[in-house]
């Protein structure tokens, strides 16, 4: 199954080699990884989403923490979690179908954030589900180029 | 060194060799380069001593073995490009064999990094794989932090190989010295056990009928094996051990079945597999030992790992119960709580462990002149503080089979690697590591041509290394292989065109000793020890001796061929 994993690691040039080099030697499949700075300048975090199971990604776990750069691993799967991708996608449209598209962006809760004479581009925040079902409802009008971030992911708090 | 404003300015490289001096570095394996220039010239004013090999594979090499026989942290040096890529074999032999070492490799200007320029080779990212750690110095000021922390990191936790990359501008720059605070905070040497766990080995150790102690590597590393001794003494528990655990537990006493695995003693393999409570110290589950099949490994057994490194529990085994720690404070307290507990009931299993023991020796003939008779009689002729060096083959084996070694640190082999040509250099450095003890080699005329160059490195330095070369004109572990498992359908493993081998070691100016007939034996090995300086003895052995016995591929570690 799909496990997320939040990995807090060292802010410095060839962090992220090490960590991709790891699962590219152990044959872990990373199923989308997205990688930014904290607020602590020091630090970035990984939301990485590997396909394993419970034996795996305890082998995943503990690999990441022999890392010297690695300072947490959190799994956070089994817990109570938000998590959001983003997807920047292209559409083509005519004035025949313009209307309808624009609709579905409206159902979806997505946003133009650019627009040209033959194709939208629309911004869409969700969980991968609701992204899957946006591609699959505007597929049929042309669906010319997609972005996607991966997921990430954070704790719901306790209160 | 210059003086400003009366602050005291230094090079990098003077403030590299300060803080190697700071870890009690006494010497250092290196060959010099263009970018080390800065370097290899601060070295004139240290008191750092430097070995100069004469290929840098023979540096890592001697800094392993250098380790392997102190527990102290090896170092070498290499220059960037080709001097850096020279030392992969070594780095990852030593990775393997969780061998602490500091590796130091000179790098291009930091001007011209990424630009394929003059000997540039990325060697942080070639190492990544293979090393514990490794840092590319952008700023000199870092140096005593990251020379501190890389230490830390080689020595402590499950050791390994750090690697330092120093740019020659890093080396030549003029600076004010820095913070020498490490900043490791994802770095966690695990220590004492988990209480309730080690309470409930005891309690399993009191109920099982059949239990067998598996101990490897980590028993050395942690200095565990005094400790061990006593465990096993007291609850009469039988003892196997690997290739890399071999002298943690004393060759000769009662408790010990042999090496595990797929060249091993006969009752190890039968009593691991029958065992009811396998307690693994130190050892990681190699395919060596399990032959692969981990899920056909001690399947009768309740498993208890003790290891230091998390990521080894259920790697390949299922694992009953356990337990992360250093195996010395491991064992301490599990031979306290013993204390609370009946000792088990063992004398039926001792029974059957002594009938294996008796009815399965390590067999060869000594009406002739073979491998191990001279392996044995290096052991009768040695003392117990003596050094036994190994390369990878048949020779290895039989070493490890029938060399009587008492303390750890005595024997050391190239054991996951599996490198040949690791033991000439590894033997001259576990020599200059330990001059007042002898250092013996036994290598193959296959291994010993693959680092031959280190000769000229022991004769300038008068190493008493004692080179015993077992030749058999063939590369006798893969003949074996082939023998059995391709039909005897040989290829590529005759050595036609090997040397006149005195006479090399001669033109070195090393005495050499060649050994025909089994009556010489004795009387050469003597003369070679009793010789102040270097010898090679030679050995001609036949080319069909066998290292038996053997399990074969994919089969499990009972069904054992010439047991």
């Amino acid at each position: 199954m799909l496990h997320t994993l939040a990995v807090l690691v060292e802010n410095h040039p060839g962090v992220l080699t090490r960590v991709a080099g790891l699962f590219a030697r152990r044959a872990y499949n990373i199923d989308s990884l997205s990688v930014c700075q904290t607020d602590d300048p020091k630090l970035s975090r990984m939301t990485i989403v590997v396909n394993g199971d419970d034996q795996v990604i305890e082998q995943v776990r503990n690999q990441l923490n022999k890392l010297v750069i690695v300072h947490t691993v959190t799994d956070l799967t089994a817990e109570s979690v938000v998590d959001r991708e983003l997807a920047l996608i292209r559409i083509q449209v005519s004035p025949e179908t313009r209307s309808e598209v624009l609709q579905t962006v409206d159902i979806f809760r997505g946003r133009v954030v650019d627009m040209g004479r033959t194709n939208l581009t629309i911004e869409l925040t969700g969980d991968i589900g609701k992204i899957n079902a946006f591609i699959k409802a505007i597929r049929p009008y042309g669906l010319l180029e997609l972005v996607r971030t991966g997921k990430i992911a954070i704790m719901r708090s306790e209160t | 060194m210059s003086m400003n404003a009366g602050k005291k300015s230094l090079k990098g490289a003077t403030l590299l060799l300060e803080a190697l001096e700071k870890e009690g570095v006494d010497v250092i394996f290196g060959y010099p380069g263009g970018v080390l220039l800065p370097l290899y010239d601060a070295l004139l004013d240290s008191s750092v001593r430097h070995i100069l090999v004469r290929h840098e594979q023979g540096g890592v090499h001697a800094a392993d073995g250098y380790a392997r026989v102190t527990g102290k942290v090896g170092v070498c040096l290499a220059t960037s490009g080709p001097g850096a890529t020279n030392l992969v074999t070594g780095i990852a032999n030593a990775y393997m064999d969780s061998i602490p070492l500091v590796v130091l490799t000179g790098q291009v200007v930091t001007s011209l990094l990424g630009t394929d320029s003059f000997q540039e080779a990325d060697i942080t990212g070639i190492t990544t794989p293979i090393t514990k750690h490794s840092y590319l110095v952008k700023d000199a000021r870092e140096i005593p932090r990251i020379v501190k922390e890389a230490f830390y990191l080689a020595g402590t936790g499950r050791p390994g190989p750090v690697l330092i990359d120093l740019p020659k501008d890093v080396l030549a720059a003029e600076i004010e010295p820095f913070s020498t605070e490490m900043n490791l905070k994802g770095y966690h040497v695990p220590g004492k056990g988990d209480s309730d766990k080690i309470a409930e080995v005891a309690k399993a150790l009191s109920e099982c009928s059949k239990p067998v102690i598996y101990a490897g590597g980590g028993v050395i590393t942690a200095g565990a094996g005094a400790v061990l001794k006593q465990l096993a003494e007291k609850a009469s528990l039988p003892v196997v051990t690997t290739l890399m655990g071999i002298g943690c537990f004393p060759y000769g006493h009662p408790n010990l079945l042999g090496m595990v695995g797929l060249h091993g003693a006969v009752a190890a393999n039968y009593a691991v597999d029958d065992c009811d409570l396998l307690i693994a110290v130190g050892v990681r589950f190699d395919d060596r030992v399990t032959s692969g099949l981990g899920h056909l490994f001690a399947t009768r057994a309740k498993i208890i790992h003790i290891d230091i490194d998390l990521a080894e529990i259920a790697k390949v085994v299922r694992t009953h119960i356990p337990i992360v720690g250093d195996a010395r404070l491991v064992l301490e307290e599990l031979l306290e709580a013993l204390a609370g507990f009946q000792l088990p009931q063992v004398a039926e299993w001792w029974d059957q462990l002594r009938s294996w023991k008796n009815y399965y020796p390590m067999r060869y003939d000594k009406d002739r002149l073979t491998a191990q008779l001279v392996i044995e009689c290096i052991g009768e002729l040695a003392n117990e503080d003596t050094m036994v060096i190994t390369d990878v083959g048949q020779h290895q084996m039989w070493a490890a089979q029938v060399y009587p070694v008492v303390k750890s640190r005595n024997f050391a082999t190239s054991g996951g690697l599996g490198t040949m040509g690791f033991g000439l250099p590894a033997a001259m450095g576990a020599q200059i590591a330990r001059p007042d003890d002898m250092a013996v080699l036994i290598t193959g005329d296959g291994s010993f041509q693959m680092c031959i160059q280190e000769l000229a490195t022991i004769a300038h330095n008068k190493l008493p290394v004692k080179i015993v070369l077992l030749n058999n004109g063939v590369l006798g572990m893969v003949r074996q292989l082939q023998k059995y498992f391709s039909g005897e359908r040989y290829n590529q493993i005759d050595l036609q065109g090997n040397p006149d081998f005195i006479k090399v070691a001669e033109a070195y100016g090393i005495r050499g000793i060649r050994v025909d007939s089994l009556e010489q034996v004795r009387s050469a090995i003597s003369e070679a020890f009793e010789h102040p300086g270097p010898v090679l003895l030679e050995f001609a052995i036949s080319p069909n001796d066998d290292v038996l016995p053997i399990v074969p591929p994919g089969k499990p570690i009972t069904e054992m061929l010439g047991g």
